[in-house]
């Protein structure tokens, strides 16, 4: 295993970058730990799969150098940078039988035979493929091709990092439960450095230690799964991390409180922010509060959905989405208040941290 | 599936039933009808039976041309099919060089057959012809009207320039339908250049190789034009094929009724191939 | 009214659809939910006219339809992968099926820009599907089926191929959608929390078979049977077996007083099932039950935890608000709201339902 250096890459699919919008990945500067879990998280489109083939040396950086351990390997091949990788369609090997599949990167590295005996066993357990194993792959469904497209990335022990590409795509919704929770398992058991692209924020925040957001080519924020749920850097990761996401408001931020319409809603801290930028107000539905007192609100819709109601609701005119959990009271005329320690403060949409 | 059913498609098939009719039924009832029945001209026929088959099928003549014939499809299938596959994987998949390659392996095949024949012959010719020309100035005894040996080669060599094209694009097809992942994939589980032909190449081309091993084997089973314009059958009757044999029979000794007799033993060796095949390919796709 | 009545499709001896009998009413969005190869496109099928069923017959607005061809029905699809014309504009996409049908221009035209509207394509009418995301070339699919005008919409897991937020985005606005037309829409889908955000009803469906139809949410909180309940877990519904003896229900050595809605229950094995909100690490609800449970691995998704947890042979999850990174094997009480639980016969037919929530 790795630690996993991007030394100002940067890419363009075009052959003469000279604007910054020429590229697909705008600068990446940051290291990955050893043993690290990373999710790639972002929309269609943000830059992650380039980032991603960068790293396992399909495609080469524009720009830019990136170091495995601190060794250069910027030039080397994809069997050269020694690493796994699963992909977003099972690929799988017809006419080998399930063991074969799994035995298949070993052999290719002559690992000697009762070893890969051992690993596939392994393997075949964890992914719960025993029955299987003398099967040939053709003929299986699709989640059970999938599974042996991650086994077999799982198989090899010494490789430097594994790398997901969407990789529950086809996966039934059980199923996805736990395989997420068995390669977490096994990321916590064996430490191997896990880089995994996804568009779904679930997948990315269970399985990852650090989330990456990317949107438009860049990096909007690194952090844990809290940090990005209560402190958005960005009103993109508001709105794209959680379901519903942030509400988001347009407000004036006067020393330790926000107006919003008519109302003033009071701030942890005072902010300061520059003139003439684009202030807004960002709370999490989760954090939105219905009740007898505080600010009036128009409910327009109530959205049962087992666990929780989502509250779609009006605000000074501006909609608002609001969580409220299963078996709480929902009074007859509401009226909400924001948690105040949860509410966040953007300008030209990036966070504005508190003075002080 | 069940088809919900819809009677308006029977007029839409029509014209090609009627097609049919005319250019496949009819003149096989007229073969059917000569190869039972004798004449002597003058729109005279006689009833005879079974007799011209029992003819044809104890003749040395017709059991050596389809011995000639079988040998050389087994002999082009060899070279053809290995040859095919070989260009196939080491033809581009992208850029520019993909349409050069297309258009060059595509060529032969837009040459009319009896102009192929002439180029060849042409070209062998020990007088005039570069090839012929060039081997006898190296001292090889080279002379496809006179040498079975040569005259097979030149056949072959012939039939191998013409046709390996046609395997070429039917695998390059089935090349380029292989998504980039699996590739990938072997890449990075370390698989060699032979484990990626035999466990990903090889497998996903299977349908198409059994096409071609299927067209190939019928076109050169049926071969005429080619070998009748080089060496028109000789030296001897070296490279007298099923087809030659029946053309002779039939137009150059006016053999109406055993002609008539071979074409239909001919024709049922050619279904019951083309059944063998369809039979392995369809039991091939319930595998999958 | 789409009605099928014992309706079967058996395909080379195996059963694809079990005899099923449904009513769908004008103007609802019926939802079929379950695993992949559980039946909803082949049932999809039938209802459309594509197939034909073994048995059984298929009626719509009174009127025996089965056999009908596809085309002499008014049927619109949309599939999960996105279907347009390449080379037409989105405006001529949407417009083809009224085309076809033969209307004027102007009705064409209100209709396709009413459609864009709706389904916020206004400014794309110009261009050709393949420059579109996605996204935008599902909401083409999508806007040409409405506006096809049909009595029956079938949507054949309509967002799977779209990213996770186009989907939140695109299910939000689909009832909205719905309820304008009119039409019986027919949506089949792989997760439960599609289903539970669509609202409107649903019917399960597991190994060719409709477990349960009714309203969404009642058949979410009121599972006939155990595979329904199972059907519509995510995260997965947390099951065990115990057995009943007098007021106490025994599960690997640990004893759960019973509670009063399942008092009536006669003694004997049953399996109990509930959701994983129901477990929690502080005591909630009247009548808490403390378990030991060892902990297996926890995920953590910005405002909740899922605590995955082993109990005896069962594999549980919590999940629980705020983060909980408990380590892996540590023994930890939790605390089983035990009004939540559902109990399931050895039939697996449903014995006892949880009380009524607050609304």
């Amino acid at each position: 295993m790795a630690r996993i250096d991007l030394d100002h890459i940067r890419h363009a699919y075009g052959a003469k970058p000279t604007r910054e919008s020429d590229y697909a990945l705008k600068e990446v500067h940051h290291s990955w730990n050893d043993g690290g879990a990373y999710a790639l998280l972002g929309p269609s489109g943000c830059g992650k799969t380039t980032l991603l083939n960068i790293i396992s040396g399909l495609l080469h950086p524009s720009e830019g150098k990136i170091l495995f351990d601190g060794k250069d390997v910027t030039n080397l091949s994809t069997q050269e940078r020694n690493i796994a990788q699963v992909f977003q369609f099972p690929v799988i090997y017809d006419t080998m039988t399930v063991y074969d599949n799994l035995a298949f990167p070993l052999r290719n590295r002559h690992v000697p035979e009762q070893d890969v005996a051992r690993r596939v066993t392994e393997i075949l357990e964890m992914t719960g493929l025993s029955d299987m194993a003398k099967r040939r792959a053709r003929g299986l469904t699709a989640d059970q091709k999938q599974k042996i497209s991650l086994g077999r990335g799982l198989v090899r022990n010494d490789v430097n990092a594994i790398l997901f590409d969407e990789p529950l795509t086809v996966i039934d919704p059980h199923m996805k439960w736990v395989l997420r929770s068995q390669l977490k398992r096994l990321h916590r058991q064996f430490g191997f450095t896990m880089v995994y692209v996804t568009h779904d924020q679930t997948e990315a925040l269970t399985f990852a230690d650090k989330v990456v957001v990317m949107y438009d080519g860049q990096i909007v924020q690194i952090g844990t799964p809290a940090e990005l749920f209560e402190r958005p850097s960005h009103t993109f990761v508001g709105y794209f991390i959680g379901s519903p996401g942030m509400n988001l408001m347009d407000a004036k931020v006067e020393g330790a409180s926000a107006v919003v319409g008519s109302q003033s809603i009071p701030l942890a801290a005072t902010h300061s922010i520059g003139s003439g930028k684009k202030v807004e107000l960002g709370i999490r539905p989760e954090f939105v509060r219905l009740s007898r007192e505080g600010m009036p609100v128009t409910i327009s819709k109530i959205e049962d959905i087992g666990r929780q109601k989502i509250v779609r609701a009006s605000f000074e005119g501006r909609p608002l989405a609001v969580v409220v959990p299963e078996g709480a009271e929902i009074p007859a005329e509401p009226r909400l208040q924001f948690e105040t320690s949860a509410i966040n403060i953007y300008a030209d949409s990036w966070r504005v941290g508190p003075e002080g | 599936m069940e088809k919900t059913w819809n009677n308006k498609a029977w007029f839409l098939v029509l014209p090609v039933l009627v097609l049919v009719a005319f250019s496949a039924v009819i003149p096989l009832m007229t073969v059917v009808n000569y190869s039972v029945q004798d004449t002597f001209g003058n729109n005279e026929f006689f009833w005879n039976g079974t007799d011209w088959f029992t003819e044809v099928l104890h003749s040395d003549r017709f059991w050596n041309s389809l011995a000639r014939n079988l040998i050389f499809s087994l002999i082009i299938l060899a070279i053809e099919i290995p040859l095919g596959i070989l260009i196939a994987l080491n033809m581009p998949k992208k850029g520019a060089g993909v349409s050069v390659c297309l258009v060059l392996m595509a060529l032969p095949l837009l040459i009319p057959w009896n102009v192929v024949g002439t180029i060849w012959q042409v070209f062998g010719r020990v007088d005039i012809g570069l090839l012929g020309h060039t081997l006898a100035a190296l001292g090889i005894n080279y002379n496809y009207t006179q040498d079975p040996t040569a005259a097979w080669i030149t056949v072959i060599v012939m039939d191998v320039w013409h046709w390996t094209s046609l395997v070429v694009l039917l695998c390059y097809a089935g090349l380029v339908s292989i998504p980039d992942a699996y590739y990938q994939a072997a890449k990075i589980d370390g698989a060699s250049r032979w484990s990626v032909f035999r466990y990903i190449q090889l497998p996903k081309m299977k349908r198409v190789l059994l096409i071609a091993v299927l067209l190939r084997f019928m076109d050169s089973f049926m071969i005429y034009t080619e070998p009748f314009v080089v060496t028109g059958g000789g030296p001897g009757n070296s490279t007298t094929f099923l087809s030659i044999d029946l053309v002779k029979t039939a137009l150059g000794q006016f053999d109406l009724g055993p002609a008539a007799a071979m074409s239909i033993i001919y024709f049922l060796i050619i279904l019951l191939m083309s059944w063998v095949f369809y039979t392995v390919m369809t039991s091939h796709d319930a595998e999958t | 009214m789409l009605e099928l009545r014992d309706v079967a499709k058996v395909v080379a001896g195996e059963n694809h659809i079990h005899p099923t009998s449904l009513v769908l009413q004008r103007g609802t969005l019926n939802v079929l939910l379950g695993p992949t190869l559980s039946g909803k496109t082949s049932l999809m099928r039938l209802m459309a006219g594509l197939d034909k069923p073994t048995s059984g017959s298929v009626y719509f607005d009174g009127k025996d339809v089965t056999g009908v061809p596809v085309q002499k029905r008014s049927v619109a699809m949309v599939y999960q992968q996105f279907i347009n014309y390449p080379a037409f504009t989105v405006y001529e996409n949407i417009a083809s099926p009224m085309r076809i049908a033969g209307k004027d221009r102007d009705t064409v035209d209100k209709a396709v820009r009413k459609a864009a509207e709706l389904l916020k394509l206004t400014p794309y009418l110009d261009r050709t599907p393949l420059n579109l995301s996605g996204g935008q070339q599902q909401r083409t699919a999508l806007a040409r089926a409405i506006c096809k005008n049909a009595s029956l919409v079938l949507l054949d897991e309509p967002l799977a191929n779209l990213d996770y937020k186009l989907r939140e985005e695109l299910r939000e606005e689909l009832p909205k959608i719905f309820a304008e037309s009119g039409a019986i829409f027919v949506y089949a889908t792989t997760e439960p929390s599609e289903a539970l955000l669509l609202g409107g009803n649903t019917a399960t469906l597991s190994e060719g078979r409709v477990t349960q139809f009714g309203r969404t949410i009642d058949v979410y909180r009121n599972p006939a049977d155990l595979v329904t309940a199972k059907t519509f877990g995510d995260p997965p519904l947390n099951t065990i077996a115990v057995t009943k003896l007098g007021q106490t229900l025994e599960a690997g050595g640990a004893k759960i007083a019973v509670p009063a809605h399942l008092a009536h229950v006669s003694d004997g094995p049953l399996t109990i099932a509930f959701q994983p909100h129901h477990l929690s690490l502080q005591p909630r609800g009247a009548h808490p039950q403390a378990l030991t449970v060892r902990t297996l691995i926890s995920e953590i998704a910005g405002s909740e935890s899922f605590v995955h947890v082993g109990f005896g042979d069962a594999r549980w999850v919590m999940l629980a608000h705020g983060i909980h990174d408990i380590d892996p094997d540590t023994e930890i009480t939790l605390h089983l709201d035990a009004d939540r639980l559902m109990a399931f016969g050895p039939d697996g037919r449903s014995l006892a339902v949880p009380a009524a929530l607050a609304a």
